[in-house]
């Protein structure tokens, strides 16, 4: 019987397939569509301090393998994802979530962590220090060593929960800013979040999104979050959780042998809402294929070259 | 919602770019016209989501434009399987009909206007079905509503063909209870402005997911915001924020 469990900053996941923020809602979509219940966990949509709209509309441009979003963040807003979305899933989802939270300044990030941090549903909190989609914060706190370890200090004084900073890839040198969310206390890193890109619309001469830039994400991105991934996990004693473009059991496998404890899946949930199922339900195979009794034993299995 | 597997009965142009592509499969999603399916096209990352224009138990019925890779994409294919996900969206509120709504019509803004229009019948409305088409040459579904038994105005911009103009250069002489309709977004901001009823809008938008995950779609209403794709793409008259 292949075992699919890994251990996430202490907390067991039966597998190591998570619904990456802002592809999966608050889950209620998907819980409509099968028992989430299956998934190790899921990291929700992207909180902030105040309700937000996010960016105007086109959000979504086409790619080759992939897709560009600016959404920008829109939310509800912590108080209302406590009051509302969090029963509302307490319903459907009987695991811990992972509370994905961003802001605009450190006290943002206080304030959001330490009132989700007090809810028991709450499993992890994920602070997103990446965002490329929003002015004068989100990717800023994360482009540099200092500003990262800063809201990584002040989050963790505030929190009793494990603590994951998702990095950005729009950086010179991602192990750098690893080691930086480590030192200041981080329990995990999560990473890659999107990569800044763009498309023109031939008819226009316009940009396809509104917001001129976005985050591209999919199956393009994979090989750049795998190696990044592992030039993270080699250099930090945490868990990383490889997130970007991981679309199939494969991928997942591959992510954990590069040094991943856990994946997160984001622009496959978008194609085939099924996704995160799919891969589960393929990963005992496609172990059996590749020899592998117990995926917990294959975390960082990649040999060096 | 529902994931499918559908087979291509047909999918033929009906005039240029203008397709018509037909499908048998589990249609059970549907529930209402205007829902959108949104689908699978090879060698394309995203789905494409398209009005349904017509469906009964085990077929449905596409209208689109090739405007673009996808669109290419799949009007190339004339046979084999397509995977949709149906059932997508709020659709038309048919409550508010009264006995003789107005089905307005922007270019391929008819397509889910056919199937309302059937459904109306079916519940004993009269509906009338104001068409504006940019030239002759662009015209398609006439015969087809006219088949319905509606009362079919036809527009087009250069008068090649019905009365010169645009849609609400027509609508002030017609005598309607309310009225449904989906075209571009320029004609829905002068159809508000000279409608004298109550009404429904059916947007599009640039969507990520079609089912409600990614907020990709969302646009600001005067009761929140909403995302085209689930809470919409059909909005009433009285919720919509015109952009100025």
């Amino acid at each position: 019987m292949a075992d699919l469990s890994v251990s996430l900053c202490g907390i067991e996941l039966d597998n190591p397939v998570i619904p990456a923020s802002g592809t999966f809602g608050y889950g209620y979509e998907f819980a409509q569509l099968y028992d989430i219940n299956m998934l190790g966990t899921f990291s929700f949509k992207g909180t902030t301090k105040e309700a937000r709209f996010g960016n105007p509309t086109p959000r979504i441009a086409e790619c080759t393998a992939g897709l560009i979003n600016a959404v920008g963040l829109q939310n509800p807003g912590v108080d209302q994802v406590i009051g509302e979305e969090l029963p509302r899933l307490e319903r459907v989802f009987h695991k811990k979530v992972m509370a994905n939270v961003s802001g605009f300044s450190v006290e943002d990030y206080v304030y959001s962590c330490r009132k989700l941090d007090a809810c028991d549903q709450v499993g992890w909190l994920e602070v997103n220090v990446s965002c490329p989609n929003v002015h004068g914060g989100g990717m800023s706190f994360g482009t540099c060593p200092e500003a990262a370890a800063e809201v990584t200090r002040a989050v963790k004084a505030v929190c009793h929960k494990p603590v994951i900073i998702k990095l950005t890839p729009n950086v010179t040198d991602i192990v750098s800013i690893a080691k930086a969310c480590e030192e200041a206390g981080a329990d995990g890193l999560s990473l890659i979040n999107t990569m800044l890109g763009m498309r023109i619309d031939l008819n226009t001469r316009r940009p396809v999104v509104a917001n001129t830039m976005g985050g591209f994400s999919g199956p393009a991105i994979f090989p750049v979050a795998l190696r990044m991934v592992y030039q993270v996990s080699q250099a930090v004693n945490i868990p990383v959780i490889g997130v970007g473009g991981v679309a199939s059991a494969e991928n997942v496998i591959e992510m954990l042998l590069a040094g991943a404890t856990a994946v997160e899946v984001g622009a496959a949930n978008l194609v085939n809402p099924f996704a995160c199922r799919d891969i589960i339900e393929a990963l005992p195979a496609a172990m059996k294929k590749y020899h592998i009794n117990a995926l917990n034993e294959i975390i960082g299995g990649c040999s060096h070259g | 919602m529902k994931q499918g597997i559908f087979e291509i009965i047909e999918n033929r142009p009906l005039n240029g770019e203008v397709m018509r592509l037909r499908l048998r499969g589990d249609t059970g999603a549907i529930t209402c016209p205007g829902q959108f399916v949104n689908i699978k096209v090879e060698d394309c990352f995203l789905r494409r989501p398209l009005s349904v224009c017509d469906w009964d138990a085990d077929s449905l019925t596409l209208v689109y434009r090739v405007v673009g890779r996808g669109t290419e994409q799949l009007s190339k294919m004339q046979s084999g399987h397509l995977n949709l996900l149906t059932g997508l969206g709020n659709g038309f509120d048919l409550g508010p009909a009264g006995e003789r709504p107005l089905l307005i019509g922007g270019g391929l803004g008819f397509t889910p206007l056919y199937a309302l229009a059937k459904h109306l019948i079916a519940q004993g409305k009269k509906p009338q079905v104001l068409l504006g088409f940019a030239s002759a040459s662009q015209v398609v579904y006439e015969e087809e509503f006219k088949a319905l038994d509606c009362d079919v105005i036809l527009c087009t911009e250069d008068g090649s063909r019905g009365m010169k103009g645009f849609v609400t250069q027509a609508m002030p002489g017609l005598d309607y209870s309310y009225f449904y309709t989906c075209g571009p977004e320029a004609m829905f901001k002068a159809v508000n402005d000279c409608a004298v009823t109550s009404g429904q809008f059916s947007f599009e938008q640039r969507m990520g997911c079609g089912f409600g995950a990614c907020m990709g779609c969302s646009c600001e209403t005067l009761y929140g915001v909403k995302r085209i794709c689930k809470e919409g793409p059909v909005l009433r008259k009285e919720e919509i924020k015109w952009q100025t």
